[in-house]
């Protein structure tokens, strides 16, 4: 089924009774080409540019509660591509791109908004440092902007200009940075899979991973054993968990980000504000509510949960940058789980195993790469290659320190990324 | 969450900072070799319930300390210097 | 309309209020919503979606309709609660949500739009054109949404924070609260009581139910009496405990002054941090409504909250109210009703075996299947097997049975157990460590249920703590049964309203799963059920059960939703309070900072400390003006600056050496007493963490500097290395920043200041020496090194001397054709120089990155040698730290721009580099800067493009070495 306005109007006309489900519920079949641990948006759009991109339709998504559910339900919804390294430059801007075109190509709205980002700076050297990336960014041929304290003033009238601890020297905009609704990129990229034959399996975790002669044969799930000529981990949250189910131990360790949405407000924050010296990040969501979130609760953790200690500091980052939203009550917090690796960049990368391939490791920047990742993932699984703007995402960069990108500078501490 | 330091007693989490496995405090010899550095720095178990990781009472007595905590539901079963771990192992 | 009686306000204070402009009046102890019904108002908001005309539904926090914005500027306060704002003097409170106002509002023409506006609409149109999204459908859909509105400016009222600790605290201040603290109170337990009501008593202050043979509101005030003058209690009412977390701490937000004017100089609200040892919830229950056709006309509401406002605030809300209800509480509501003199006009009971004692009409095994009124309610129809009957009423009290309130027991994942006795979710037992559960949030619903839970819980976390629970003595209460017919939604059609607020219908639930959005999960987030103001509290359950009966299942197979944390809103500012403006971090002032400010110096914020940007001078109007000339004064005559900021550790031991050893890359033990080594210290993972010097005083006695920014994360780092890493090491550490103050004395008249000014001569101290002195009788630490590449010296003097000592050297500096000097001439020194700060060591740079690969001492290991070994940390190809000046056409560098060779195009594949540093060196004349380039020592002479995009400018610059100033370094020797 279409959607369109038009669509919207017909069913409305008569009774809304035309629409169908968005995607398939499959049971498991015993065979697949590949098989996708993991029903979050990376899982999704690697199945979703399996069968667009290469014609491999018999996938199955195997997920262990619903789709959708880990942090791509989770996240504060920031689309971005200001990143420097090299590795992060190319592969995030190759990831907006897709976004650029995603609404069409899913036939879907997840209201990818191009609101602009602002990343705030507060120092001579931070501006420096800003400046750097700004150029980094349009080298890659993405778009920032240098925005001066008058700048700002006018744009964003609402920042403490005058009291606040670290004053305000400026900002890095980039325009085409945004937001998306975040669960319906999961839910777009499901419909579009399944459109093309994907079987996608709710309720069916994966207990084990089934390997003969150093290549996978398939995996044991909660719902029976499922052959496959490929498998790939995409569970992050959950990567450390699932690849030692191959006998790997991976450069992750599990932490838990919080964040926090306000009650439904008009409009009041008309972009996405990064806090340079607060890890604090805001945007308004097109129902009204404050999208808010800071740093790492800081302690490994699976219970997607966290504590006062950093609600309180995300809190007093908005006071001290924004006091205009002191007034705005904080309706729900929630956590996820994020995969912290050691330069705090992802990995797409084969396994020792072959024919196991794993995505994993985003951090916590890993909404804004659900479209590039699903692309360069569906391109390893599919040809075995590298996808050129993915390619240096390898998972043996830590032991040979060769192409770290490390963007924070905070060095091989899993949590300070 | 409330951690007990060995030496000041339970104290709120804001005096911790935490550092990550306690496997850091395992330092392998010069020429141990890429595998071990790498698993030594870099690869962790990272598991889904009891671990021990590695705090430091930064705004209490500055002592390191290893802490048996449950990932999954935070909470925190004890406490030793990390001195008195080190010493436990062979 | 108000009726006689007493109940809880206090008819002898009226109080004046307004509303959207018209003045009211209502009395001390109304809020807003009892005041308004009593006179007669009914439509209080407007829904989010539909624009439907709303009245109150709820009489407590809960409530999704009813939202209002009080104050003006920076003291608007969206959103609040009409059902829990206590009316006070003067009180302005205005619709919201509504254009032009709430009687007629143009955005009503949605609800005539609704079947194209049903669940997750917006995912399947506003696609075409694609531009469009950002310029059309996005800004109208953001101005149509929203509730309330902020006011734009800067919070001024005050908010604070506040720590708590006690061993019990107990949540609700209900039946169960009340004997749970009395019970812990009189075992000798420290006991905190909250509540989020005004007064203690919780359901007790809304019914005509007696306890000890009173009634029982005035129990509730006795109990409360006695347990306030008890020293080990302490109640905090108008207090909503937010969040349970780990380690038995609370959140909990007390409003101190937004509802009541008399409290002069109170903070508006208290966010509090509570430790307990243990806890008891006795957090009561929610009423859920029905969902029938129209359920969300004003005058439609709970029938627990008709019963609050006849009981405690002695209101009518309709002259001819019917009941509605599949319990006992339909017949409880209308015989309160009766009581008071209020026509009931129907009592219908959904349970078909019902009985009714009331002279009053009787519909049994009948539903209410609509309800009519645009602006309020007039009539309702009823459902039975005979037909469908219309009853004229102005105010439905409608049951659906209570929710007990878990919420807190979910927030750290635990997961509620269905109860199907009394068709609701109960709390599982250990959800949260430490805490009992006590009455009706645990599915107890009588009053005598409810007190012997308290008592029974309370003795139960006692026991954890130690403590014995005295024998309790259970007051006298009604106990009846609690019989319940399940009653979701009634069959029919038209819409039924589960989400008041979000506009969220059984149809649209019914919609979602025929989606496929069967699970909870996805049918919440696809319809927005659950996700408004008062994160499902009045409607979850009942959609939960739409969807299992849409979805063939049973509840508890279709699942739970996750209550997370607040329990209900807490205002950012209160949870960020003290934060605002500079409380955001701790200030941190040199010793010379009132001279510096004296001088007119702007200070700069270098970490968290300030320092001085540059001194200027009359007649200068640029800082580059007193920069260059700052410059000048450490190159020709003598500068002095304050280096007290950099981090500086006291090191002691018989091992300090070979501790020195193994943390820096190069050897400290060998270093003579007496004299001063530059260091070079690495993470584990072969980057470089910082630098600085390190001075030995004595034998066994070490004195180290970091940089401003590592200090405390060297301070960090040593700790590690000596407890994890080398125990055994005799050595130990302090930080002594703040107990040394110290200066720079650059220049060529250095030392002739110093000979001056110490109380002996410095004498022929070498380069890189170190002693102690004397400077006016004071016992004072010279070091002879330079971070400007002059003949300098460092002079450290107890902080308490550093004013003093600041003041005399800047005098006397000036007198020798010098002065102080700020930061920007001291960046333009270290440039020339090519010293390297974090904008260099930026925690991706190796020792050999910056001309420092033989510093790692090939005779030891040391900390981060190994894996700075790893071939991609030693290959070719790096970028390794150059100086770059101009030579083209354009003069100016910018720190940011990147390296291309001449011919090549500023893309990314052709990136050859950065600049990290520069300044305008008066020394040169020009320009210079530092940065990184690839293979960068190989290419001294190259002229590459310095481009930057941002600031659009494009410069030639020549590669050279870092150290572009006196490169033999003869001056800082001499």
């Amino acid at each position: 089924m279409r959607f369109s306005g038009w669509r919207v109007l017909r069913e409305g006309l008569t009774g809304n009774r035309g629409w169908r489900p968005h995607w398939r519920d499959a049971a498991p079949k015993s065979e697949y080409d590949v098989v996708i641990i993991g029903g979050g948006g990376h899982g999704l759009a690697t199945a979703y540019y399996l069968a667009k991109n290469h014609g491999i339709a018999n996938v199955a998504v195997l997920e262990k509660g619903y789709l959708g559910g880990g942090n791509v339900g989770r996240n504060t919804t920031i689309v971005r591509a200001n990143y420097m390294m090299p590795g992060n430059s190319e592969f995030y801007s190759h990831s907006l791109r897709l976004w650029e075109g995603l609404e069409a190509d899913l036939n879907y709205n997840v209201m990818h908004s191009q609101r602009g980002q602002i990343v705030l700076f507060h120092s001579d050297g931070q501006r420096d440092a800003g400046a750097r990336r700004g150029n980094a960014m349009i080298n890659q041929g993405d778009d920032a902007e240098l925005l001066s304290r008058a700048d700002l003033r006018r744009m964003v009238p609402y920042l403490d200009y005058d009291n606040a601890r670290f004053p305000i020297y400026g900002g890095l905009l980039q325009r085409r940075a945004g937001t998306a609704r975040h669960d319906a990129v999961a839910w777009g990229y499901a419909r579009g899979a399944s459109e093309r034959g994907v079987d996608i399996i709710q309720n069916c975790e994966v207990t084990g991973i089934d390997t003969k002669g150093g290549a996978v044969t398939g995996v044991q799930t909660t719902r029976g054993a499922i052959r496959a000529r490929k498998v790939a981990i995409i569970v992050a949250g959950r990567s450390s968990q699932v690849a030692a189910m191959a006998g790997m131990r991976l450069p992750i360790e599990s932490h838990i980000l919080q964040a926090f949405v306000t009650e439904g407000l008009k409009p009041c924050i008309d972009h996405v504000i990064s806090f340079g010296m607060g890890h604090f990040y805001i945007s308004q969501s097109d129902k009204g509510g404050l999208v808010f979130g800071g740093d790492l609760d800081m302690y490994a953790s699976y219970a997607a949960r966290g504590n006062l200690p950093m609600v309180e500091h995300v809190m007093e980052a908005g006071m001290t940058l924004m006091p205009m939203i002191g007034k705005a009550r904080v309706l729900r917090s929630w956590g996820g789980i994020m995969d912290m690796t050691p330069d705090g960049s992802p990995i797409i990368d084969r396994t020792h195993i072959e024919g196991l391939y794993l995505d994993a490791g985003w951090c916590y920047g890993g909404f804004k790469a659900v479209p590039g990742s699903g692309f360069s993932m569906a391109h390893l699984v599919a040809t075995d290659r590298h996808h050129p703007p993915a390619a240096r995402y390898r998972l043996d960069r830590f032991r040979t320190g060769r192409g770290l990108m490390d963007e924070e500078g905070t060095g091989s501490q899993h949590n300070l990324h | 969450m409330r951690i007990t330091c060995p030496i000041c007693g339970p104290r709120d989490r804001r005096e911790f900072y935490y550092q990550g496995a306690a496997v850091a405090i395992e330092r392998p010899a010069p020429d141990a070799g890429a595998e071990v550095w790498d698993d030594y720095l870099h690869n962790r178990d990272n598991p889904a319930g009891e671990t021990r990781d590695l705090w430091y009472h930064e705004s209490g007595c500055a002592a390191w300390i290893v802490v048996t905590r449950d990932t999954n539901t935070h909470e925190v079963m004890g406490a030793e210097l990390a001195d008195d771990a080190k010493a436990e192992r062979p | 309309m108000r009726i006689a009686g007493k109940g809880l306000i206090d008819r002898a204070r009226p109080v004046g209020f307004r509303f959207d402009g018209h003045r009211y009046e209502g009395f001390a102890g109304d809020t807003l919503a009892s005041a308004l019904l009593a006179n007669g108002i009914r439509v209080m908001g407007r829904s989010f979606k539909y624009h439907r005309p709303r009245g109150v539904l709820s009489a407590g926090s809960e409530e999704p309709n009813a939202l209002v914005t009080t104050g003006l500027g920076p003291a608007q306060e969206p959103n609040v609660r009409a059902t829990t704002l206590e009316l006070h003097e003067g009180l302005m409170a205005r619709s919201q949500n509504r254009w032009p106002s709430l009687g007629w509002d143009a955005l009503a023409v949605n609800d005539l739009f609704a079947p194209f506006l049903g669940a997750g609409f917006y995912y399947k149109t506003f696609m075409w054109p694609r531009r469009f999204w950002e310029r059309v459908y996005e800004p109208v859909i953001r101005r149509a949404a929203g509730l309330g509105a902020l006011s734009g400016e800067a919070v001024t009222q005050k908010y604070e924070r506040a720590w708590a600790h006690c061993d019990l605290l107990v949540i609700g201040a209900g039946p169960a609260g009340l004997m749970a603290a009395r019970t812990a109170a009189e075992a000798g337990a420290d006991v905190i009581l909250v509540d989020e009501d005004t007064v203690c008593g919780g359901r007790l202050n809304a019914e005509r139910l007696e306890v000890d043979g009173r009634p029982g509101a005035e129990w509730a005030a006795a109990m409360a009496a006695d347990l306030a003058a008890r020293p080990n209690v302490r109640i905090m009412t108008r207090t909503t405990v937010t969040g349970a977390y780990d380690g038995g701490v609370y959140g909990a937000l007390e409003r101190l002054a937004h509802d009541v004017a008399m409290r002069p100089g109170a903070p508006l609200e208290c966010f509090w941090r509570i430790n307990a040892r243990a806890a008891v919830l006795a957090a009561g229950a929610l009423e859920r409504p029905v969902a029938f056709a129209n359920n969300d006309r004003p005058g439609v509401m709970t029938a627990g909250a008709v019963r609050a406002y006849l009981n405690r605030w002695r209101v009518a809300p309709g002259r001819n109210v019917a009941v509605f209800g599949n319990t006992d509480d339909a017949h409880r509501t209308a015989a309160d009703l009766v009581a008071a003199g209020v026509h009931v006009s129907a009592l219908i009971d959904a349970r078909p075996h019902a009985r009714c004692d009331l002279d009053v009409p009787f519909y049994a095994g009948a539903q209410v299947c609509n309800a009519q009124g645009r602006h309020g309610l007039e009539a309702i129809s009823i459902a039975r097997a005979s037909g469908i009957e219309k009853v004229q009423a102005d105010c439905l009290a409608m049951s659906g049975g209570w929710n007990p309130t878990l919420h807190l027991t979910c927030h750290m994942n635990g997961r509620p157990a269905w109860n199907p006795d009394i068709a609701a979710f109960v709390p599982r037992d250990g959800a949260i460590p430490g805490m009992v559960t006590a009455g009706a949030c645990r599915g107890d619903f009588s009053t005598r249920a409810c007190l012997e839970g308290g008592a029974r819980a309370a003795a139960q976390a006692l026991e954890t703590l130690g403590l014995k629970a005295p024998e309790a003595d259970i007051p006298k209460a009604e106990d009846s049964a609690y019989d319940i017919a399940p009653l979701w939604a009634v069959p029919g059609k038209g819409r039924a309203w589960l989400d008041f607020q979000n506009d969220v219908t059984v149809k649209d639930v019914k919609q979602a799963a025929v989606e496929n959005f069967r699970s909870v999960e996805h049918m919440k987030r696809y319809t927005t059920q659950g996700m408004a103001t008062d994160q499902g509290k009045n409607s979850n359950v009942a959609a939960l059960a739409v969807l299992a009966d849409a979805t063939g299942r049973g509840i508890p197979e279709t699942g739970t939703t996750t209550f997370r944390p607040p329990y209900s809103p807490v205002a950012i500012a209160a949870m960020g309070a003290g934060a605002q403006g500079k409380g955001f971090a701790p200030e941190r002032f040199t010793t010379s900072h009132a001279a510096s400010v004296a001088r007119g110096a702007p200070m700069i914020e270098a970490g968290l400390w300030y320092r001085p940007s540059y001194f200027p001078k009359p007649g200068e109007t640029h800082w580059r003006q007193s920069c260059d000339r700052e410059v000048g004064y450490v190159r020709g005559a003598v500068g002095i600056a304050d280096v007290s900021t950099l981090g500086k550790i006291d090191i002691q031991g018989r091992d300090a050496g070979a501790f020195l050893d193994y943390v820096y890359t190069n050897t400290f033990s060998t270093l003579k007493v007496g004299r001063v080594r530059y260091g070079l210290m690495l993470r584990e993972d072969g980057f470089v963490m910082d630098d600085g010097t390190c001075a030995r005083l004595g034998e066994e006695h070490y004195l180290m500097t970091t940089t401003t920014a590592a200090a405390g994360q060297v301070m960090r780092h040593l700790e590690f290395v000596h407890q994890c890493l080398a125990p055994k090491m005799d050595v130990r550490f302090i930080s002594v920043t703040e107990q040394w103050a110290q200066f720079a004395v650059a220049g060529p008249k250095s030392r002739a200041l110093l000979d001056d000014l110490l109380d002996a001569p410095v004498g022929d101290m070498p380069f890189m020496g170190c002693g102690e002195v004397t400077v006016g009788g004071v016992a004072a630490r010279l070091f002879r090194i330079s971070f400007s590449g002059e003949h300098a010296y460092e002079l450290a003097v107890p902080a308490r001397y550093g004013d003093a000592l600041f003041r005399e050297l800047a005098a006397r500096a000036e007198g020798l054709g010098g002065g102080p000097y700020g930061m920007e001439a001291l960046n333009v020194l270290r440039i020339e120089k090519g010293f390297i700060t974090h904008a260099e060591i930026h925690g991706r740079v190796t020792a050999d990155d910056i001309g420092m690969g033989r510093m790692i001492s090939a005779k030891k290991d040391c900390i981060g040698k190994t894996m700075a070994a790893r071939p991609g940390l030693s290959e070719p190809g790096r970028e390794q730290l150059v100086g770059l000046k101009p030579v083209g056409a354009v003069k100016e560098l910018t720190a940011g721009a990147h390296l291309f060779e001449q011919d090549a195009q500023a893309v990314s594949a052709n990136d050859l580099g950065y600049l990290t540093s520069v300044g305008f060196s008066p020394t040169f004349g020009r320009f210079l800067g530092l940065g990184f380039l690839r293979d960068g020592r190989e290419r001294h002479g190259e002229v590459l493009r310095a481009v930057d995009h941002l600031r659009q400018t494009e410069t030639l610059v020549e590669v050279q070495d870092p150290v572009q100033f006196d490169a033999d370094g003869g001056r800082t020797r001499d």
